[in-house]
């Protein structure tokens, strides 16, 4: 099937403005009739359900942690891109449509993109009205840095915590609409299925996970805000509760998959210590401006201590392949190129798999205390975890899963191919094509919850009565007991190993054969193995405990149940790609280094249907047309 | 207004209500300090002056101290309750960082001072604890006139051990109470900031210090002998 | 990198089955840490043991693991977080711990806390206190350019050094009367700091502090005990900024 994504025509400057003016309106006096299911309440889900309890609907929102406040936007540090141009150095909504087309290695679509960059400017000025505290200069103007390996300053922050004040933001958004009685708020819920009825979403299915009971709520529209999937590695920078079981749920009922293999590997995180590890963590992309990455020219010397090293003996690597962008080249390309001096045999650190980041010059040139500033938050963490001084020594880095680009396939009006399934936020695959580019997944998150759907579910819920179907329906009930059988089922196995270790090992398999560079051999390695691995999980697996109470394990093996039927499509998504963009790198696919896109036969987004497990999914294409930006080779050197 | 009922607002009565105590103190060891013979005619010269005003005045100040004794008091112990209901479980290790054994022990030091308080007023304002050396027995000449004789009942009551043990160990009492209360009125009161804190701390301790070494001073001086009737 | 050293502890965990459960103290024992274990890595490990062994792990909050989601609360020896600088349960590494250690480890303990299972508390007392006025109350869209409104470094700077505040409850678990001060100050300052927030300032410290009783926190005694748990270090200096805010209140 070749798939629609219902994009306004014309200029592309007009686009957003007349669908806007095309979309049908709910009356005011209406709205309150409608619910709607808000699931997940990071930056998307906490926008979209104060705005649309605010703009009058019954909104109902969960959200499997303690409070909505605790999603895991929150950890994002640099910064939020917007096209202010408050700088006055070039910047312009066309300058960041064009830029995140290109950074996305021509695989998005030119309509949503545009949005977005129209959008941003709305965001900074709705989280000032919110008291986000954004840097600012001392006459009280708006800070701006450049992040990202982008050559205009967009991007605003708080210092090394912008995600969390953005989401504090949209958190008491959030709390004035509970407070009000419009949002209904729903904390330790994990949703456990889509209730779909005659093809239309309906409600869902959720696990209160402190009694254990199985709770169905109905709506008139189900949004998914649910965030990404790179726990699928099993090490990554998400937090620990972050899986792809919504979107697997809402896939296994229907909903197209798009561009699976499309994650990003984040060049600058602290490189794993030991195989206990449980999670990998972020330092701020925001680093590479003021320090210079490097490996050792000379094998022998990566075990010597870095200040032991001549000048003349250091490999400032990034420099030297991509001269005009030097240490800010994009993410896929910094995290590679990282990988290459790596597998070179140069890394430095436990097991050889890291690369400095040095700021002995900045310190020099800046002062320590420029630094300390800039950076303190993130030093400290440093240290926190390594023991090591960063201001004193390199720090080591090595690139880990951040991000994904791929998620839920969704029209131009966030709606998933099922009617009355929405998708917002990192949970859909609609804006970053085949990479993201840095500080612009606050941005997506925020446009889609506060300035898109707002305006787009409207024009749905338009044209349906309200109420249709209630949690009486008996499609409810089935819902409640095929989870509740799987649990039982997950409960009842009680074999040898524990839920970790298959997560650890699937993520191993991941890591290895679809990580940062993908080949045919090694993806059919986990064609192989990964069936291989779920089988033996229904067999093996130990849970204890029971589903009646608060049970940290099954919540963990139910959601590595999806990971393990996930992470085959994800593979396969791999392999069908023939090409390498963005983060997808196959390893066939490249001249000299570089990734090898193949604009003839790929320029689609690659939307996979469900067919049941193990069996293979069905691929639907939504060809990508650029009338806009040219195609051509991105190139950073 | 939220001032009797709200968390910080029964604090900010407290604060005041302290402090106004504070100041009393201090006053009240000026005044007492005369015993050391810088007002021509002592301590029963600055009684006489005192018991001298308008009677209206004098009892006007009596109950406003009254009264502000019992907001604290009553405000003292109604947030200690809810404050023990806050957590109402112990943890198995205690481990202060911040807190000291002075404001962990406000309500136990504020008890003391209260007993101490009614002692000290059967003492020596309603003379009731030793008759026979009660000032307002015991006429003195002062001025040309027959005035009672305070020096003479302070000192035969603090040549008692005993007395000046009360005393003292009821200074120990107000040190520790005034030197969180001091710094606490100005945190409670808002007038505080990070710099200003630290500070404001060192001076409570040392406010408090002062008028525990003024007021112990009384009773030592006289039990060593040095100052005599 | 010394990771060949391995530390064996000793861990007296509060175990609590429910709310209604009286919970009790248990020792296990945690083999084989590396002083590269975070402090949650250890429990992991003791986790997958206990998992091994048949019985229930124990059950901890617990997400982001980088100390910024402010879900992970646990009183370890008598301090929350575990008594380091600025550091969450999560960011405490076992270096901190010697061999052969004997650790306890507790709940949040308070009443507005309600403890949900062995080391996990509801702290939703803490979203109420929020809902009852920590925000400005502006619509989504309609609202002025940003630089509309200047707001200084140093004020900027002010605001976020208390818009830090990750939830976590740390101040709570650590007050001695389970107040919610500190939390609530660091919310009420930032928006009082900033003038978008100063408009509603009045009634947002009237009704947040009231939130803040009715949830049954206790109050202030001044012990800053809380600031020393903050794993952010959040100033006690925002506490007596609230209770200014909350005298102006009272006059306008």
């Amino acid at each position: 099937m070749i798939l629609d994504g219902k994009c306004p025509t014309g200029p592309i400057e007009q686009t957003w403005d007349k669908h806007r003016f095309d979309l049908k309106l709910v009356n005011p006096a209406n709205k309150r009739k409608y619910n709607v299911i808000v699931v997940g309440t990071g930056l998307a889900g906490g926008a979209a359900a104060a705005s649309l309890g605010e703009l009058g609907y019954n909104v109902q929102a969960f959200c499997y942690q303690d409070s909505p406040r605790r999603a895991h936007s929150i950890a994002a540090q640099g910064g939020i891109n917007a096209a202010k141009n408050y700088p006055n150095d070039g910047d312009s909504i066309y300058r960041l449509f064009y830029d995140t087309i290109k950074g996305g290695d021509f695989r998005a679509r030119e309509a949503d993109v545009w949005r977005l960059a129209q959008v941003s400017n709305n965001i900074i000025d709705q989280c000032v009205a919110q008291g986000v505290p954004f840097g600012r200069d001392y006459a009280g103007y708006l800070d701006n840095r450049s992040f990202g390996g982008a050559q205009v300053s967009r991007t605003f922050f708080a210092r090394g915590q912008t995600g969390q004040q953005l989401l504090l933001g949209a958190y008491s958004a959030l709390s004035r609409q509970i407070k009000l009685g419009s949002v209904k708020m729903y904390d330790r819920r994990e949703m456990l299925d889509l209730v779909v009825v005659d093809g239309v979403a309906r409600g869902i299915t959720v696990r209160n996970l402190v009694t254990g009971e199985m709770e169905s709520y109905a709506a008139d529209a189900v949004c998914l805000a649910t965030g990404g999937y790179v726990n699928v590695f099993y090490l990554s920078t998400n937090a620990m509760g972050c899986s792809v079981t919504a979107n697997w749920k809402a896939h296994k009922k229907g909903a197209f998959f798009a561009n699976p293999c499309y994650t990003q590997i984040h060049p600058t995180c602290i490189p794993q210590a030991g195989d206990y590890q449980s999670k990998l963590t972020l330092m701020s992309e925001s680093l590479r401006n003021d320090g210079r990455v490097w490996v050792p020219k000379k094998k022998e010397d990566c075990g010597k201590h870095p200040g032991d090293i001549a000048e003349d003996d250091r490999d400032y690597y990034l420099e030297r392949k991509y001269p005009s962008y030097g240490n800010l080249a994009p993410r896929d390309i910094a995290s590679r190129a990282a990988k290459e001096q790596c597998d070179d045999g140069r890394g430095v650190g436990p097991g050889g798999r890291g690369v400095y980041l040095d700021f002995g010059d900045s310190i020099k040139r800046l002062g320590a205390d420029t630094i300390k500033e800039r950076y303190g938050n993130l030093f400290e963490m440093y240290e926190k975890i390594t023991d090591e001084d960063g201001y004193k020594r390199p720090m080591r880095m090595y690139p880990a899963p951040h991000y994904s680009m791929g998620g839920l396939w969704v029209d131009y009006n966030l709606m998933s191919n099922i009617p009355g399934l929405f998708v917002l936020g990192e949970a859909n695959f609609s804006v970053h094509g085949a990479n993201r580019l840095g500080a612009s997944a606050l941005m997506q998150g925020l446009a889609d919850g506060y300035f898109v759907i707002p305006y787009t579910i409207g024009g749905y819920l338009a044209t349906v009565k309200p109420g249709q179907v209630k949690t009486d329906h008996p499609e409810f009930k089935k819902c409640e007991e095929d989870v509740k059988a799987e649990q039982n089922k997950m409960l009842g196995i009680n074999g040898k190993k524990t839920v970790f270790e298959f997560m650890r090992e699937v993520g191993g398999l991941m890591w290895e054969n679809c990580g940062m560079a993908r080949t045919k051999e090694s993806l059919e390695i986990n064609l192989k193995k990964i069936p291989a691995l779920r089988e033996e999980f229904w067999k093996n697996v130990k849970v204890t405990g029971s589903g009646s109470e608060l049970n940290q394990q099954l919540e963990n093996a139910g959601r590595t149940a999806d990971f393990l039927e996930f992470s085959e499509l994800m593979c396969r998504d791999a392999l069908h790609r023939n090409e390498s963009c963005g983060g997808h790198f196959r390893s066939e696919y490249q001249d000299a280094g570089e990734a090898q896109r193949d604009d003839v036969n790929f320029c689609y987004v690659g939307a996979w249907e469900y067919k049941g497990v193990g069996k293979e999914p069905e691929l639907h294409k939504e060809p990508l047309k650029f009338d806009n930006v040219h195609l051509a080779v991105r190139s950073y050197k | 207004m939220q001032l009797t009922s709200s968390s910080i607002g029964r604090k900010i009565l407290m604060a005041i209500t302290g402090q106004a105590m504070v100041l009393f103190a201090v006053v009240h060891l000026l005044g007492n300090s005369s015993i050391f013979g810088w007002l021509n005619g002592g301590i029963n010269a600055y009684a006489e002056h005192l018991h001298s005003m308008p009677l209206p005045i004098i009892i006007g100040f009596r109950l406003a101290l009254l009264a502000i004794v019992c907001v604290h008091i009553w405000f003292g112990i109604q947030l200690t309750i809810e404050n023990r209901g806050g957590r109402p479980q112990q943890y198995a290790v205690k481990s202060t960082q911040k807190a000291t054994f002075a404001s962990e022990n406000m309500i136990w030091t504020g008890s003391l001072i209260a007993l101490f308080l009614i002692y000290h007023l059967a003492h020596f304002t309603f003379q009731v604890i030793s008759p026979e050396t009660a000032a307002l027995k015991n006429l003195v000449p002062l001025h040309n006139e027959m005035v009672p004789n305070v020096l003479g009942m302070v000192v035969a009551g603090f040549k008692n051990f005993f007395v000046s043990f009360i005393y003292a160990g009821a200074m120990v009492a107000l040190f520790l109470h005034l030197s969180h209360g001091i710094q606490s009125f100005f945190q409670t009161m808002g007038w505080s900031c990070d710099k200003s804190q630290p500070l404001l701390v060192k001076f409570g301790t040392l406010v408090a210090l002062g008028l525990f070494l003024g007021y112990v001073t009384i009773p030592l001086t006289i039990f060593a002998g040095i100052l005599k009737g | 990198m010394s990771d060949h050293k391995t530390m064996t502890l000793t861990l007296i965990v509060w175990r609590q089955k429910n709310a209604n459960d009286p919970g009790k103290f248990e020792t296990y024992t945690a083999k084989n840490i590396t002083e590269h274990h975070s402090f949650l890595e250890m429990l992991d490990c003791v986790n997958e043991d206990l998992i091994h062994a048949g019985k229930d792990p124990i059950v901890f909050d617990h997400d982001c693991r980088e100390g910024i989601c402010g879900m992970c609360s646990q009183v370890i020896n008598g301090a929350p977080h575990g008594g380091q600088d600025r550091t969450t349960v999560c960011q405490l590494h076992m270096r901190k711990f010697k061999d052969g250690d004997t650790i306890y480890i507790e709940p949040w303990r308070a009443r507005a806390f309600p403890i949900v299972r062995d080391l996990i508390v509801d702290r939703s007392a803490l979203d109420k206190i929020i809902q009852a006025g920590g925000y400005t109350s502006c619509h989504t869209g309609g609202v002025a350019d940003g630089n509309a409104i200047l707001i200084p470094k140093p004020v900027a700077d002010e605001a976020m050094d208390a818009a830090e505040c990750v939830g976590c409850g740390a101040c709570v678990a650590g007050c001695p009367n389970g107040a919610a001060m500190l939390f609530t100050s660091a919310k009420v300052s930032q928006l009082a700091i900033l003038p978008q927030g100063k408009g509603e300032a009045a009634t947002r410290v009237k009704n947040m502090t009231n939130a803040m009783t009715e949830c049954g926190f206790g109050n202030c005694t001044n012990h800053y005990e809380c600031m020393a748990a903050c794993p952010k270090g959040i100033n006690v200096k925002f506490i007596a900024r609230m209770n200014r805010e909350f005298l102006k209140a009272q006059f306008a």
